[in-house]
């Protein structure tokens, strides 16, 4: 090791000794910390895009962890952004919550924002999207689109969040097409792109001419390019992944939102909400269609988009039925956010039993 | 210089990581420092280490003795799980009992629980002379979903708007932190005592040479009258005890509930940690050290470099690279052999 190198090491020691000592008078940096990688071109990449927006638009620092399991190494990532002098931080997996919850403890002064969990505190904010607004949006298309009626969707756990999509996707869809059904595969992975790909390949086979997901890759978009049938994109526009079968994507933007908790934070107003945004609030944005979808059909999903925004249509206003067939809303009732936060059931139209 | 290659792997690791961090125009220095110091500049980070290290020791150190005896049990993760599903089982049954027993008696149903599921390929393998490789891996996947859907079912926190994951333990059923204001609990205590548990038993016992000569010499292990049988089932049941334990002492500690996923692949993991360590216990512990350093350094380059976490892989695959390679270049001679392979006869 020569001198150079020592006195960078030096260097480098001085500088982690002077972040350890946390100024908390302004807001310097944001931290996330993300469940995936940044190049998931889904989930992941769509926070990371948002990121990159508090970084343009407020021209502060930010600093991200990628692929941090939801198990016990959570806290020590999330204490050591607070720690290291993250003035704001970002946890986008439901799995974050409770390490969240117990590092926000230990640094009062930092503020905490937790994505798709129910938990709050002081310091700690959450925030999701209301992504079963989209999902109306594609059923709509799905229902006019299907020539064998049958649906495939690959879908990652079995959480309200992604049974909610499933339900609300369905109902769209058997307005326009009563006969049609939805198949569902669960995959118990958020991103896997070997798994993903075998699941639409298997839906494919099975009959389905249009595959949807609840998946972060665009593994299974891949798959219906190749196969010539249509599919959906998931979270981010993937298009360029599947030029034919992509008939439109549901887009997570996350931007607007966090350049605005960042700021409030730098000006001193940030307080602790719990903020549910859906396509009025620009969280849920729709890609452009694809070439395949005819102009009747873009038609028909941009009027549910369009109601759904000024408030005249909600997806799951009733008649809503399960699966046994009995009558679950009532026609002229909405399900409150209380039911739709812990859905554990299918409705009518949906094939196979929701595993419990 | 067997016990030197380590050394050796580590040393041209370093030397190699010094090249990429250039070559990807980060300072070397800094980058080093960042995954060999850094983390380990306070006492929180020494914490870390052995929350990090704790699971790791545990279940290599016991995995270590079965390669030693030829019993390849690749399901240490299956086993991790099996210990998380029956002791925190006995946290959500005794929900509400706030008593000292309550987390010997998890702690006991964790090493019960691994030892179950590990007598499973122990028994598949003296009964039918099943590949324990093949059993043991498997039961892995079997584990993963049998815990899966219990916290996706039954045990689900009823609190907790469905969400697949069990209602936060009871502080009756809480591991104890040994080191105020860390997360440093009493998983390493038991992982440092197994390690010198399995020294004694190697170095002085009956068992552990026993062990040794049905590793090498099977057959002069028979000779001597030394059960394969029992060595298999002594093998299963220490790794699973260990591993159930481990798996038991993450939900407990650092955890705190049942989550869908507990471990990032500690039982895998700790397959390369025994290799690495030698298969040795004072080795298997530094390189469980090693490993977990790797780990929190992974993530201290990417929050005070932006080193995307691909470099982690990459550094901890050329450790391995290196270590594999120096084995075989210290106990084998290259020899370069030119195409003609009969000298003689060309002569002729």
């Amino acid at each position: 090791m020569n001198r150079k190198t020592l006195n960078k090491l030096a260097a480098a020691i001085a500088a982690g000794v002077f972040l350890a000592a946390p100024a908390h008078a302004q807001v310097d940096n944001a931290g996330f910390v993300y469940v995936g990688p940044i190049g998931d071109h889904g989930w992941t990449y769509r926070h990371d895009v948002g990121r990159l927006a508090v970084e343009r638009e407020l021209g502060i620092d930010t600093t991200f962890v990628e692929s941090v399991s939801e198990g016990a190494d959570a806290e020590r990532v999330i204490r050591k952004l607070a720690a290291g002098g993250s003035d704001i931080i970002f946890t986008t997996s439901f799995g974050f919550m409770n390490p969240t919850i117990r590092v926000a403890k230990q640094f009062p002064q930092v503020k905490f924002e937790h994505a798709t969990g129910y938990k709050r505190a002081a310091n700690v904010s959450t925030y999701s999207g209301r992504f079963y607004e989209g999902r109306a949006v594609i059923g709509t298309i799905a229902g006019h689109m299907t020539r064998t009626g049958q649906i495939g969707y690959v879908a990652s756990h079995p959480i309200p969040e992604v049974v909610r999509g499933i339900n609300a996707f369905t109902l769209a869809m058997r307005k326009v097409n009563p006969e049609a059904t939805v198949k569902v595969v669960w995959i118990n992975s958020w991103y896997d792109p070997g798994k993903e790909g075998d699941a639409a390949k298997a839906l494919i086979d099975d009959g389905a001419d249009i595959i949807t997901q609840h998946t972060d890759s665009p593994a299974p978009l891949q798959v219906a390019q190749q196969r010539g049938v249509h599919a959906f994109g998931q979270a981010s526009d993937m298009i360029a992944f599947a030029p034919k079968a992509q008939l439109t994507a549901i887009i997570d933007n996350w931007d607007r939102y966090y350049v605005e908790r960042v700021k409030a934070a730098m000006d001193g107003t940030w307080k602790s909400a719990d903020m549910w945004g859906g396509i009025r609030s620009g969280m849920v944005e729709m890609a452009p269609y694809g070439d395949a979808v005819p102009a009747d059909v873009r038609a028909a999903a941009d009027a549910v988009a369009a109601a759904i925004v000024d408030g005249r249509l909600h997806p799951f206003a009733g008649p809503v039925n399960n699966q046994a067939g009995e009558q679950v809303v009532a026609p002229g009732e909405t399900l409150n956010d209380k039911a739709l936060l812990g859905m554990d059931w299918y409705v009518e139209g949906v094939q196979g039993r929701l595993p419990k | 210089m067997v016990y030197l290659s380590p050394l050796l792997a580590l040393g041209i690791s370093l030397v190699a990581g010094t090249v990429m961090f250039g070559a990807m125009g980060v300072p070397p220095g800094g980058a080093l420092y960042a995954f060999f110091v850094e983390p380990l500049t306070s006492a929180y980070g020494w914490a870390e280490l052995g929350v990090k290290a704790a699971p790791l020791l545990l279940i290599a150190v016991a995995l270590a003795v079965g390669f030693r005896a030829g019993v390849w049990n690749i399901g240490a993760e299956g086993q991790l799980t099996l210990g998380a599903i029956c002791g925190g089982g006995i946290a959500l049954w005794l929900y509400r009992v706030d008593a000292a027993w309550v987390l010997p008696l998890m702690l006991a149903g964790g090493v019960l629980g691994g030892m179950a599921w590990a007598a499973i390929p122990a028994f598949l393998k003296t009964r039918f002379n099943t590949s324990e490789i093949l059993t043991s891996l498997m039961l892995t996947y079997v584990a993963a979903l049998l815990l899966s859907l219990l916290v996706h079912g039954p045990w689900r926190d009823p609190d907790g708007f469905n969400f697949p994951e069990s209602r936060l333990f009871s502080d009756a059923a809480t591991l104890p932190v040994i080191l105020p204001g860390t997360r440093l609990h009493l998983g390493l205590p038991f992982a440092l005592a197994l390690a010198a548990a399995v020294w004694v038993m190697l170095s002085r016992s009956l068992v552990g040479f026993q062990i040794k000569v049905i590793g090498q010499a099977p057959a002069a292990g028979r000779y001597a009258g030394f059960s394969e049988r029992a060595t298999v089932w002594f093998c299963f049941a220490l790794a699973g005890g260990a591993a159930g334990l481990a798996g038991i002492v993450e939900v407990s500690g650092p955890i705190g509930q049942l989550l869908p996923g507990i471990s990032p692949g500690y039982g895998f993991t700790a397959i390369i940690v025994a290799f690495l360590g030698r298969l040795h216990p004072l080795g298997v512990a530094l390189a469980a050290c090693l490993l977990a350093l790797s780990y929190l350094g992974g993530e201290a380059a990417q929050i005070t470099l932006n080193l995307p976490l691909a470099v982690t892989g990459v550094f901890q695959g050329m450790l391995l690279f290196f270590l594999l390679a120096c084995d075989v270049l210290i106990l084998y001679r290259m020899r370069i052999r030119l195409r003609n392979r009969h000298p003689g006869k060309a002569a002729a």
